[in-house]
């Protein structure tokens, strides 16, 4: 199936002499929800304002939906809703009137029923006669969110949804995205917290420096990058590791009272039952033991720090 | 052509109008009047008549001149700037909207004021002094055209600008100056010979000469050559607009 976002070989050099994107090959696939991942000033935002139209794109070429964002700009914009980091508002306008305002910009007749259904959707029905300015942040970041889908748009752009956001109104917006995906819209989201796409998202992106560095099922990355972790708490602390061990490349903590065992999930056997067998004979007996699997966060981090070792720092100025 | 995008700005403009009704409308036909009580009526009745125009009537078409000049600049630089200023003019630059329905939008809706306050300001003259049309067509004509090729001045000026004080530089030391020495409240045939060519060099000595023969039938230069300049004026805003929105200059960079 054709994705409904690709991005071919896109760059972006500023004005400024800055690099911002370099050789991004990306595709969104129909219906998924796509967690773009990257370090402040990594190029998840000039990405997205490419793609939405308000950042002149560089060399390279974007398709929405088969449209191209430059020659047939009005069929790919009209595809889209974005969702900006920025609490952006204007402050005299209502609710209803800036959300209807969304809607004909996007060159869409009145239609206040879909207005009213994503006004309550939001939970801003009952605010829809309210000026913005008076609005708590929370509740401005709804607004936003409903300007996005006032045109009913297929492609959603969620830019930092839930930066600076409470608990409870981040739950909300994972099953309100979860919604949208579920009704066929295509959501692409960044976001700073890894737990909103280790919740969330389909697959995952990484960009950093300005270059797409992974793109992976969110399932697979974990599997595949993701260690697991298996720690014994032994009875009686160990000098040294015992020579017949070696195979299991164990480590032991600093007061040797804690065996840490890394295994392969991927294996087909983990060597935990052999591991437990030797320890048994070698009567290293343990009081507990706990398993563990790293966090996307650390996969993450990961990624970034060896992605800049590998890279000169001075290579993107242009 | 997107007619509900060009219809939501250009509502949500006129709203913007409509909510500062004070500040939009009556300020600055107040502060006009002023101009026709001091020197229509009081001075105005102690000078001599120039080109056979009583004073009070010759500076009606000059004065509706420098509000619609201030004005159409004022209302569409401030239109465009403060979306820029604020951060919601994302969600322009991110929908299916061309150049045309932009300029339709935002400079309709300040062109549109502009007239409303012109004829206002018009009207208003009348209760001051006495004068008669000679050529409303071409007053509407010259009214409609000059208010659109400032608008048009205006929102170039909104895009440029970076602060509010930029905002204010061209209108409060260009163009304010240029129209007071443009023959607001004077004929250049009154000026030395030297200072009558050099003053033929400010553009609006011919927004003011043409608009004044609509009335009266008298100019300072020819209307032809008045209408002319006014043309160039709207085609230089126009190109410029075209080459900012070509460039993504100041919105896209």
């Amino acid at each position: 199936m054709q994705p409904i976002v690709s991005i071919n070989n896109l760059d972006k050099v500023y004005d400024s002499g800055f690099c911002a994107l370099s050789n991004i090959n990306l595709d969104i696939q129909r219906g998924e929800i796509f967690a773009l991942l990257g370090p402040n000033g990594a190029g998840k935002t000039t990405l997205i304002s490419i793609i939405c139209g308000i950042v002149n794109p560089g060399q390279g070429r974007v398709l929405v939906d088969g449209h191209d964002i430059v020659s047939d700009f009005r069929a790919a914009r009209s595809l889209i809703g974005l969702v900006p980091q920025e609490l952006f508002n204007e402050g005299f306008e209502t609710v209803w009137s800036t959300v209807s305002f969304s809607r004909g910009l996007f060159g869409l007749a009145a239609n206040p029923a879909h207005i009213e259904k994503v006004l309550r959707d939001l939970s801003l029905w009952d605010k829809r006669n309210t000026r913005i300015m008076e609005l708590s942040g929370g509740m401005k970041r709804r607004v936003l969110i409903a300007k996005a889908l006032s045109h009913e748009p297929r492609v959603l752009f969620l830019d930092e949804p839930t930066a600076g956001v409470d608990v409870e109104l981040r739950r909300e917006m994972w099953v309100m995205v979860r919604n949208l995906r579920d009704s066929g819209v295509t959501i692409i989201l960044t976001t700073h917290y890894i737990e909103e796409a280790e919740e969330m998202a389909d697959r995952i992106g990484v960009i950093n420096r300005g270059e797409i560095i992974l793109v992976e099922e969110k399932t697979a990355l974990m599997k595949k990058l993701g260690k697991r972790q298996l720690r014994l708490q032994l009875q009686q602390p160990l000098a040294l590791i015992p020579v017949e061990l070696a195979s299991f490349g164990l480590e032991l903590d600093a007061d040797g009272s804690e065996l840490i065992y890394n295994f392969d999930t991927q294996k087909e056997h983990t060597g935990i039952a052999d591991l437990l067998r030797k320890l048994d004979n070698h009567g290293i007996d343990f009081k507990d033991l706990q398993s563990s699997e790293s966090s996307l966060e650390e996969i993450f981090v990961n990624l970034v720090k060896s992605n800049q070792e590998q890279n000169n720092p001075d290579r993107r100025k242009g | 052509m997107n007619i509900h995008a060009i219809r939501a700005i250009y509502r949500f403009e006129m709203a913007r109008t409509w909510r500062t009704l004070l500040q939009s409308i009556a300020s600055p036909v107040l502060s006009t009047s002023l101009y026709f009580v001091v020197f229509g009526s009081a001075i105005g009745s102690r000078m001599v008549a120039v080109d056979g125009i009583s004073y009070g009537a010759f500076i009606v078409p000059g004065l509706i001149m420098l509000l619609l000049l201030t004005e159409s600049i004022s209302n569409a630089s401030f239109g465009i700037f403060m979306p820029r200023y604020s951060g919601t003019l994302y969600e322009v630059l991110s929908a299916p909207v061309s150049v045309v329905e932009v300029l339709l939008g935002y400079v309709g809706a300040a062109t549109t004021k502009s007239v409303i306050l012109g004829l206002l300001v018009l009207a208003t003259a009348r209760l001051f002094v006495s004068f008669e049309i000679a050529h409303p067509l071409s007053m509407l004509m010259f009214l409609v055209l000059t208010a659109v090729s400032f608008s048009l001045f205006g929102f170039i000026i909104g895009i440029w600008a970076d602060s509010f004080e930029k905002l204010q530089i061209i209108p409060m030391m260009v163009v304010m100056p240029l129209t007071f020495l443009g023959g607001t409240f004077y004929s250049i045939s009154m000026l030395p010979p030297l200072w009558q060519t050099i003053t033929l060099f400010n553009p609006v000595v011919y927004l003011i000469s043409g608009f004044r023969w609509s009335f009266y039938g008298v100019a300072d230069v020819s209307v032809a050559v008045s209408f002319a300049m006014t043309l160039v004026f709207l085609l230089v805003c126009l190109a410029t607009v075209w080459w900012i929105f070509k460039t993504g200059y100041k919105l896209k960079n």
